[in-house]
This record gives C-alpha cells, sequence and structure tokens, in this order.
C-alpha cells in the first residue's frame, strides 16, 4: 500500500466524493486559490472551479449558515474552518441550525454537512487559538463527531462524512497533517460507530483518539520497553456515535481503564466514559477509570507551560502505571 | 422628491441603482417607485420597473389575497385565546397587522422559490398554503403538527411547499437564506429566496454575514425586513443608528434596498413582483424595508409600556385587511354581506381546525428519540 500524509489522504476524500456527486462543494477561508492554510485543499481549485471550491470572506458565521441553508436543500457542503477555534464565531450554526433544523422540522428536512479543520493546542497559539473542541461538539444531540488519528481512517471516515446525511464535525490536528501512513488504492469507507484497536494488550485499556491517541500509542511503547506492561489502545474514531460496546469489552479483558485527551477534563470526553463504564462495566473495573486531559487552564503560550499543560508520553504513563497499581 | 444613491462599484458585476421617492402619505412611510441599475458605462441592465404602472392584480387574485388575511388574523387571534387557555406553550408571536406582508409577498412568487423567515412565522406559513389544521397541532404539541410537536410555534416548516421555517434565533437563519440561494445559482435552478426578518435582526452580526455573502456572490435573494418599528420593546431610533436601513445595505453590500408599504397588499406584491424579476435575471439580491405594524405585543407576554394605545389605533386606522375590503368594494367585487359571509367561513374553518387539533393525541414519550438523525448509526454502502 501506497504511504501518504494525512493531509493528502484528505485531499483525496474530498476529491472522490466531489467526482462522485455533484452536490458536494467546498467553502472555507482560503481554500481555493491559496489552495488551503495547511494545504489540506491543495489543487483542488484547479479541478473543480470555483463554483466547487469556493474562497469565503472572513465570515464564519456567514458561511457555516450557507452551507446550512444549502445542506437542507440537499447539497452536501463542506465548510473548512481554518481552526475549529474559529468555529466557535460560529457556534450558534453549527449547535442550533445544523443539529436541529431535522428536528424542529418534524424530520422533514436533513442536514448532510461536514465542518472540518483543526482542533487541538497547536503550536503555541495562546488561549483562544488552541481550542480542542471534542467534549463541546460531542456535547450536541444532532451532531456526529469524528476524530481520526491515522491517514487511513481520516481518508475513509471523511468519505463516510461527506456521504452522511447528518451534519458532521470532523476534527483534524495541524500537527498530524504531514504524518505518513497506508492508504490503499481502492476505494474505502469507513463506519461512524466503531472503535479502532489501535494496540492489542491485556493489561489495561486506554481510550483515545486523534493526537492524543498518538501520545497514548507512545506510552504503551514506552511501559512495553521499559517494564513489559501491555496496553491496549482503544480508538473510538468516532465520539459521537461512541463505541461503548468495544470500549467495555476491553475492559473487561483488561479491568482497568485510562482516557486520554487533549480537551479539560470538567466534562470531556474521558468523563463521559468513565461515567458510562462505572455505570455498564462497574464489576469488571478492578479501580477507578482515570482521566488524562489538559490541565484545567487556558492554554498558555509559553512552550514549558503549554507542554505542561497538555497530556504528553510521560504522564499518560503514569496514569497508566497509576491504574494497574503498578509499582516498579 | 427624487433623490439618487449609488452603490459603489465592484470589479465584477457593478451596477448603480437610481431609486425615484414617491411617497404615498401613510405615515409618512414611502412607497412604489423605480429602480434604473445602471452598469459602470451609465447603460441600463436591468430595470426594476415602477410596480403600479405595470402590474394590475385581477379581482380574483385580489379576492384570494383578502380571504388569506382574513383567515392568518383570524386564525392569530384564536391562538391568543388558546395561548390564554395555556393550550399553547412557550412563546408565541402573533402577525395580526402584517398580514400584507406575507400575502403580497408569496403571492407574486412561484411555489418552486424558497421562503425562510423568523419565529413570527405563522402568517407565512399560511400564505405558503400549509394547513391550518397541523399548525393548531403543532402549536398545541400534538403528534399531528406539522413538526410532530418538535418546533412549536416559532418552528413551523413545510419542505414541500418550500418553506423552510420558522428560526427562532434572532437573525441566525439569514445565513441559511444565502444557503438557499447558494444552491439555486449552483444548480442553475430558475428560484428566488424570499428571507424575512424584524427590524431587530438587522443589528445582528449574521444580518451583515449573511448579506456580505448574497452580495459578493450575487445570489437570487429578496431580503425583507418586516419593518414593524419596534425590536420587542425598543424603538428602531433606539437600535439603529441609520434608520433608514436600505442605507445599511445599499452601500455597503452592494444590495439595491427599496421602502415597500408593507400595510398595502396591492403594494407588496407590485414591488415583489418586480423584486422577484430582479433576481432571476441573475442581478443578485434586493433588499426592501417593508413598514408594517404589529397590533398585538411582541408576544403573549408583552404588557407594550413601551408605546401608546393611541399609536397603535392610529395604524390600526390603515389597516391591511381594511385597506383591501375598501378597494374590493370600490372595484365592486365584494360587498358587506359578502365580506360578512368570507368572515363567517373562515371563522368556521379555523374554529374546526382548532377543535380538531385539540382533541389529538400527544405524541409518545417514545417519540423523543425520532427526527433527530436521518442516518442513526451509519449504513454505509459503495
Amino acid at each position: 500500500m501506497p504511504e501518504i500524509q494525512m493531509r493528502e489522504a484528505l485531499n483525496q476524500a474530498m476529491c472522490e466524493e466531489m467526482q462522485r456527486d455533484p452536490d458536494v462543494f467546498l467553502i472555507g477561508e482560503e481554500v481555493a486559490e491559496y489552495d488551503g492554510a495547511y494545504k489540506v485543499s491543495q489543487g483542488m481549485l484547479a479541478k473543480f472551479g470555483p463554483m466547487r471550491v469556493v474562497d469565503a470572506p472572513i465570515s464564519e458565521c456567514g458561511f457555516a449558515g450557507l452551507g446550512v441553508g444549502a445542506a437542507m436543500v440537499g447539497m452536501r457542503p463542506i465548510i473548512e474552518f481554518m481552526t475549529f477555534s474559529f468555529s466557535l464565531v460560529a457556534f450558534d450554526q453549527v449547535v442550533n441550525n445544523a443539529p436541529k433544523v431535522r428536528h424542529m422540522s418534524g424530520g422533514q428536512l436533513k442536514v448532510p454537512i461536514v465542518f472540518r479543520g483543526i482542533s487541538g493546542p497547536g503550536q503555541q497559539l495562546g488561549a483562544t487559538h488552541s481550542w480542542t473542541v471534542d467534549a463541546l461538539y460531542t456535547h450536541v444531540p444532532g451532531l456526529k463527531v469524528v476524530c481520526p488519528t491515522t491517514a487511513y481512517d481520516a481518508k475513509g471516515l471523511l468519505k463516510t462524512a461527506i456521504r452522511d446525511d447528518d451534519p458532521v464535525i470532523f476534527l483534524e490536528n495541524e500537527s498530524m497533517y504531514g504524518l505518513r501512513g497506508e492508504v490503499p488504492d481502492e476505494e474505502y469507507l469507513l463506519p461512524f460507530g466503531k472503535a479502532d484497536i489501535k494496540r492489542e494488550g491485556t493489561d489495561c485499556t486506554v481510550v483515545a483518539w486523534g493526537h492524543g491517541c498518538l501520545t497514548a500509542l507512545a506510552a504503551a511503547e514506552k511501559l512495553h520497553k521499559e517494564h513489559g506492561i501491555e496496553v491496549e489502545v482503544v480508538d473510538p474514531r468516532t465520539l459521537r456515535p461512541l463505541d461503548m460496546p468495544a470500549i467495555m469489552a476491553s475492559v473487561q479483558k483488561t479491568g482497568y481503564c485510562v482516557t486520554v485527551e487533549e480537551g479539560y477534563p470538567q466534562c470531556g470526553v474521558g468523563s463521559e466514559i468513565a461515567a458510562q463504564l462505572q455505570e455498564n462495566c462497574f464489576d469488571y473495573l478492578d479501580n477507578s477509570v482515570i482521566r488524562v486531559a489538559s490541565l484545567d487552564v487556558p492554554m498558555p503560550y509559553s512552550k514549558p507551560l503549554l507542554q505542561h499543560v497538555v497530556p504528553g508520553v510521560d504522564r499518560v504513563a503514569d496514569a497508566i502505571k497509576k491504574a494497574i497499581y503498578f509499582q516498579g | 422628491m427624487p433623490w439618487a444613491m449609488a452603490t459603489p462599484t465592484r470589479t465584477r458585476g457593478f451596477f448603480e441603482a437610481l431609486f425615484f421617492h414617491v411617497g404615498t402619505g401613510f405615515r409618512g412611510f414611502s412607497c412604489g417607485g423605480l429602480i434604473l441599475a445602471l452598469n459602470g458605462k451609465g447603460v441600463s441592465v436591468t430595470t426594476l420597473v415602477e410596480p403600479q404602472q405595470k402590474i394590475d392584480p385581477s379581482p380574483s387574485q385580489m379576492m384570494d389575497w383578502y380571504r388569506q388575511m382574513v383567515l392568518i388574523r383570524a386564525f392569530e387571534m384564536r391562538c391568543a385565546q388558546s395561548y390564554q387557555q395555556q393550550k399553547i406553550g412557550g412563546f408565541c408571536h402573533l402577525y395580526v397587522g402584517q398580514e400584507a406582508v406575507a400575502v403580497g409577498s408569496i403571492a407574486a412568487v412561484r411555489p418552486s422559490d424558497y421562503v425562510i423567515t423568523a419565529y413570527r412565522d405563522h402568517g407565512h406559513a399560511i400564505a405558503r398554503g400549509m394547513d391550518i389544521y397541523p399548525l393548531f397541532a403543532e402549536l398545541y404539541g400534538k403528534k399531528t403538527g406539522c413538526s410532530h410537536g418538535k418546533g412549536g410555534s416559532m418552528h413551523f416548516f413545510d419542505a414541500e411547499k418550500n418553506f423552510f421555517g420558522g428560526h427562532a434565533i434572532v437573525g441566525a437563519h439569514i445565513p441559511l437564506a444565502t444557503g438557499l440561494g447558494w444552491a439555486a445559482k449552483y444548480r442553475k435552478e430558475d428560484r428566488v429566496v424570499l428571507c424575512y426578518f424584524g427590524d431587530g435582526a438587522i443589528n445582528q452580526g449574521s444580518f451583515h454575514e449573511a448579506l456580505n455573502l448574497a452580495g459578493l456572490f450575487k445570489l437570487p435573494i429578496i431580503f425583507m425586513v418586516e419593518n414593524n418599528g419596534y425590536g420587542m420593546g425598543t424603538h428602531l431610533h433606539r437600535a439603529s443608528a441609520v434608520t433608514d436601513l436600505k442605507l445599511r445595505t445599499g452601500d455597503a453590500y452592494g444590495i439595491p434596498g427599496k421602502d415597500v408599504d408593507g400595510m398595502d397588499c396591492v403594494a407588496m406584491y407590485r414591488m415583489m413582483v418586480a423584486a422577484a424579476e430582479y433576481c432571476r435575471k441573475g442581478n443578485g439580491s434586493i433588499f426592501l424595508d417593508v413598514k408594517t405594524y404589529r397590533y398585538r405585543g411582541h408576544s403573549m407576554s408583552d404588557p407594550q409600556k413601551y408605546r401608546t394605545k393611541e399609536e397603535v389605533a392610529q395604524y390600526q386606522e390603515h389597516d391591511p385587511i381594511g385597506r383591501l375590503e375598501k378597494q374590493l368594494k370600490d372595484a365592486h367585487v365584494l360587498d358587506d354581506k359578502k365580506a360578512t359571509q368570507i368572515s363567517d367561513e373562515i371563522h368556521a374553518q379555523v374554529e374546526a381546525a382548532h377543535e380538531k387539533a385539540d382533541t389529538d393525541a400527544y405524541p409518545d414519550t417514545a417519540d423523543v428519540w425520532s427526527d433527530i438523525y436521518a442516518n442513526p448509526y451509519g449504513d454505509y454502502k459503495l
């Protein structure tokens, strides 16, 4: 299988779906003539023209709403937020219009729209540009939330998102765009609500997605090498719907669970997973679920401070050791 | 007095619009007029004709509008009663006084055109041809409601009739209108979008973002501010730095604006025929500052301390239904006897629909789980 960057995988997904369905179009800031702020849409303007790859003014509320309106009559817009930190300017469109029009119309309308872009602490951008929006959007009934970890996942999940008849939040990560992964030449889709076991193990379950999953995998490798601890890393791939059966199956095997996310701990996705585990899987747990998340503070600019706030490999490894009562 | 306003020139599709202003004597509001849109060389590229000169609705059309307006008012008065009887929950914003706006404008466009409005949506739904029974059922939270009891007063929808709501967050639906317009333009469909909102909405960022997008992309949208003078209890003069609202679109966003007397159904119709034609020709959007008035409070819970009874009475003298009735009587197509007969018929129709809806069943509690996802679990096949 060829190895490609995650940004290429995303580009392929969009191009294939746009070739397949004339109702798909991409709109966002700098997606067309600039070739994308992070080059995810590179070459797409030349391929599809300015009606299908559309440069929007800096009006997130406006063009997110434009997408919702177009989706209401059956188009399949892909809205690129330069970062999901800017989606907060369009929050009402994303949480109030996109996921509620179907409901409030009694099921008369559907809103097949994808909001995609980067989420996460980024590269020292300060508090306002560093949102990890996983939990914010996972909170909202009517939305679906996707957070790919590999190039393979990114392509298969984005194609599914574009074909899905509901609004999808598709969370990418700036530092992962250049990561390479195997992606088959032949077409494939990945289902929502199906977790992927990124590493098999027997000693502790770690639930992690997106960039946090890479941190978890690094921690698992470190514990394997240093202590022979075998960690199972479960990547839910979609946070809504969330594949709790897969997470519970893993916990039933290992007896322990750690969650890893780059968002905040209070009312985070990890909090939800921990709550569901204690409600449905209590007897299988040999310790409380431990959440690893960013510290509960606005993202600082200074590099050492930022590295202190965002969970790193050591913090995850320590949490796993604590969870399984490891004394070494 | 004629006056001119030039829209800013842009690199693509620039034009100038000249407005000849004709006063009507109605409370100082203005209506009627002529727009000549010129390209940069001073050559006329399109004309929004002076409506009165060209368009003469037939008596049967006007009778149809009259019936619709009487129906909307009777519906709203029954809503007021039902609200007081606590059959209707939540917020309920009545359209009494503004009937000519929805009726006159929707009458001027095609069923294939898209309509989207804010939370004061009962009149538009009825003018768009929605049956009043599922509307009552919706208001009463019944399973038979147009949105299965999920939407309520502020969220009427009829996808088949191209009526896209009913939106309750002030100004939030205006960007959606740009999406409807975008879809029509993208698919090269001969459609225009009717987007209504109140004068309170024009100070929302969403309004300005949407207008800029519509002007930039030249989308076929008729933006109508139903300017009833008040955003809830705040008069326009206390909310808008510039109260001649078309000035906030033309120069700013390249969208020509017109005043129209929203208390006159015929004037509304004439203006809309011209506006729709303008949009269909690919000229972009139009903004109409529709001067209207609501007789009732902002919502049912409004004590209306911000205005006098005399002010309301003054506007009621120019009642849109009374005005159309007089026009029809002058044309000898309506007399007192016929008017009473129509009123009786419509009130009976309203009562019957209300009673039927009132006795309908509430949704099952299991229904809370439906109408959320079109594709709940994602069964995807290549």
